[in-house]
């Protein structure tokens, strides 16, 4: 399962970073959302995958009996969805609010500030 | 229990829920942006005092001992890094009275605020790196609205790149925080410093560790992966761009500081030289963009990139002496970097624009302001006996005693690139007589940056440029105690040992058998498969 879930990762950040290099606001967008899937992806798959075997200490033990999945990483790929749900809707409003102002669907358009 | 380690997080935190629940309450809201940030100062005051005594104070959050649960870990750094927060915080907060407009502060200006010293608070004072992490995106997230507030076409270019390579830089981090859990996990700091110590020195780690610099070098703007910083920062309210100048590049820097002392201290070995000349390229690109502007903000910004040059390059001899530099000159940027962007407000208040060919006669016209910027001006170009020539001094010398002699001269020819920055700053905002078209009114108009009436005024701007003119000054004519704190923070920072006993509790010479005690417990719940 991990050498297919590594590859399905490497997918998504090359996918994510060629959509970031287009010019379209909205491409670069779709690009952050993929990106911070894939590293929430990876956090997931970093601990291993344990089948069928739930971090539960069974009633009388103060440890889980034989092999369980790590709950950590879980844990941490929740928050990091959440943050990465709420960067990206703050995203989306800001090309929206963007594309208002400049009437333009292009990067190469918002030089202004550059210098 | 102490309270005093989570107190610098929480208050802010609190100060911006109740400014949220007084929406429509302006004065609730104005008041806690000095009242709350007033109490902040208050308990970073305390936090630090403690720090001094002890060396390190730690609170286990939620009572789960040390490597399980989210520890906030105050040492040296953490501690006066919190403390000029607390500071700029304050000064800002009396600052926004008078520049903030009514509009933006109708759209949630305080309560932002408040947000984003909770974050730069948190990520000062952690001592988890996944925790470090959402307090990064706190911050992040809080500077994201403040960038775009007032929604002005220039605001919306600078805020898209800011937002997408600051993005870019939080998922590198995260991908490398993930990679680091597989690898030896454990997300606590010390514990990850421990058990990669003990662990064979292996590819991954140093992979790792180039990762943390790529995440850590975009949010501090250092070379080549500055360019998001002068394309946004003179964008948005004057007051924002101010508390971005001072906070948030140091938050970045102060990272690097961290995890390259305790966690990758043995990488070191290989990455002194790229950031070295990282550090000297940050200084030299930075000052020469300053010297191609003539608009007040922009010249300001790239200064800021310039300056970061020299703190990494502190974090880059890596000797006590040197760190101790690199602090300093972080503590003094804060203060005369913030400063100058003040008085840029005050200067755009007066003649009603930021570029220079339009500006001029406030020498004759403010004489006050002019000393006050006389003052920052020149500590930031290193001249003694403000703050800036004794952060330089220290480097310089760290520099030269480490015997990196071409990394030395290159900040030193900076300086007086700076310098010529300055003076030409100098010369065309208060120097020169101003053009005929723009006259300095009799009576200014009181309004904000969106141009709406609000009452209280110049003195209020007044008020946090002279005080920061002066610590300046002080810090300059008082060195000795304030050189002496840093000197501790370099070697704490330096004996990484000390961060891990007060952490975790083991004593240098037991990280072996402590390891396999904590690992023993948990066979059970070993993982299948995946990295060792």
């Amino acid at each position: 399962m991990e050498p297919l879930m590594a590859v399905a990762i490497g997918i998504l950040y090359a996918t994510a970073i060629f959509m970031m290099l287009r010019r379209s606001i909205v491409k670069l967008v779709i690009g952050l959302m993929l990106l911070s899937n894939a590293a929430n992806l990876l956090i997931f798959t970093t601990a291993g995958m344990t089948r069928g075997a739930p971090p539960l200490i069974p009633e009388g033990m103060s440890a889980p009996a034989g092999n369980v999945a790590d709950p950590l990483p879980q844990a941490v790929v929740l928050t990091a969805i959440v943050i990465a749900f709420s960067v990206l809707a703050f995203a989306v409003v800001l090309i929206r609010r963007a594309y208002e102002v400049v009437k333009a669907d292009d990067l190469d358009k918002m030089k202004e500030t550059d210098t | 229990m102490r309270p005093e380690v989570a107190l610098p997080v929480l208050l802010p935190l609190l100060s911006g829920a109740i400014s949220l629940l007084f929406w429509r309450s302006r004065p609730v809201q104005r008041f806690l942006g000095v009242g709350g940030n007033l109490a902040l100062l208050v308990v970073s005051l305390w936090l630090f005092v403690g720090v001094m005594e002890e060396g390190y104070i730690t609170l286990e959050m939620g009572g789960w001992p040390a490597p399980f649960g989210i520890v906030l870990v105050a040492d040296a750094l953490s501690a006066v890094m919190v403390l000029m927060t607390a500071i700029i915080g304050l000064l800002m907060g009396i600052y926004s009275l008078a520049t903030t407009g009514r509009g933006h502060e109708k759209f949630g200006y305080y309560p932002l605020m408040h947000l984003l010293l909770a974050g730069v608070a948190g990520a000062f004072l952690t001592g988890d790196i996944f925790n470090l992490y959402v307090w990064f995106e706190v911050m992040l997230v809080a500077s994201f609205a403040l960038m775009i507030l007032g929604g002005e076409r220039a605001q919306m270019e600078g805020a898209i790149k800011y937002v997408t390579l600051n993005l870019l830089a939080s998922i590198i981090f995260l991908t490398a925080v993930g990679l680091t859990y597989g690898t030896v996990g454990t997300l606590n700091m010390a514990d990850i410093a421990l058990r990669l110590d003990a662990a064979e020195h292996s590819g991954m780690v140093e992979v790792l560790a180039v990762m943390y610099m790529v995440a850590f070098g975009i949010k501090a703007a250092a070379f080549p992966l500055f360019f998001w910083l002068p394309a946004s920062y003179h964008t948005p309210p004057v007051a924002v761009s101010a508390l971005f100048a001072a906070l948030l590049t140091k938050v970045g820097v102060y990272s690097l500081f961290r995890v390259f002392t305790l966690v990758f201290d043995q990488s070191m070995e290989y990455l002194q030289d790229i950031m070295l000349w990282a550090a000297a390229i940050t200084m030299v690109t930075g000052v020469l963009g300053a010297a191609a502007q003539f608009e007040f903000r922009r010249i300001l910004s790239f200064h800021i990139v310039s300056q970061i040059g020299y703190m990494l390059l502190g974090l880059a001899l890596y000797t006590p002496l040197a760190i101790a530099g690199g602090v300093f000159a972080v503590l003094h940027n804060m203060v005369v970097k913030t400063n100058l962007f003040l008085i840029s407000g005050i200067t755009h208040r007066l003649l009603g624009t930021y570029q220079l060919k339009k500006m001029g006669g406030l020498y004759r016209e403010r004489p006050w302001l002019a000393v006050a910027f006389f003052f920052s001006a020149f500590s930031l170009a290193g001249i003694p006996p403000l703050s800036g020539f004794f952060a330089k001094f220290v480097i310089v010398r760290a520099g030269i005693e480490a015997e990196a002699y071409v990394v030395t001269g290159i900040a030193l020819a900076v300086g007086f690139m700076t310098l010529y920055s300055m003076v030409k700053l100098w010369n065309e905002v208060f120097w020169k007589t101003l053009p005929e078209d723009n006259q300095v009114p009799e009576n200014v108009t009181p309004g904000g940056d969106d141009g709406r009436l609000i009452k209280p005024s110049l003195g209020m701007m007044y008020f946090p440029v002279m005080m920061l003119a002066a610590a300046t000054l002080m810090i300059g004519i008082f060195a000795e105690p304030i050189m002496q704190t840093m000197n501790l923070v370099g070697d704490q920072l330096l004996a990484p040992e000390h961060y891990i006993e007060a952490v975790l509790g083991v004593t240098p010479g037991n990280e072996a058998e402590w390891i396999d005690q904590v690992t023993a417990p948990q066979e059970g719940a070993q993982r299948e498969g995946g990295a060792p």
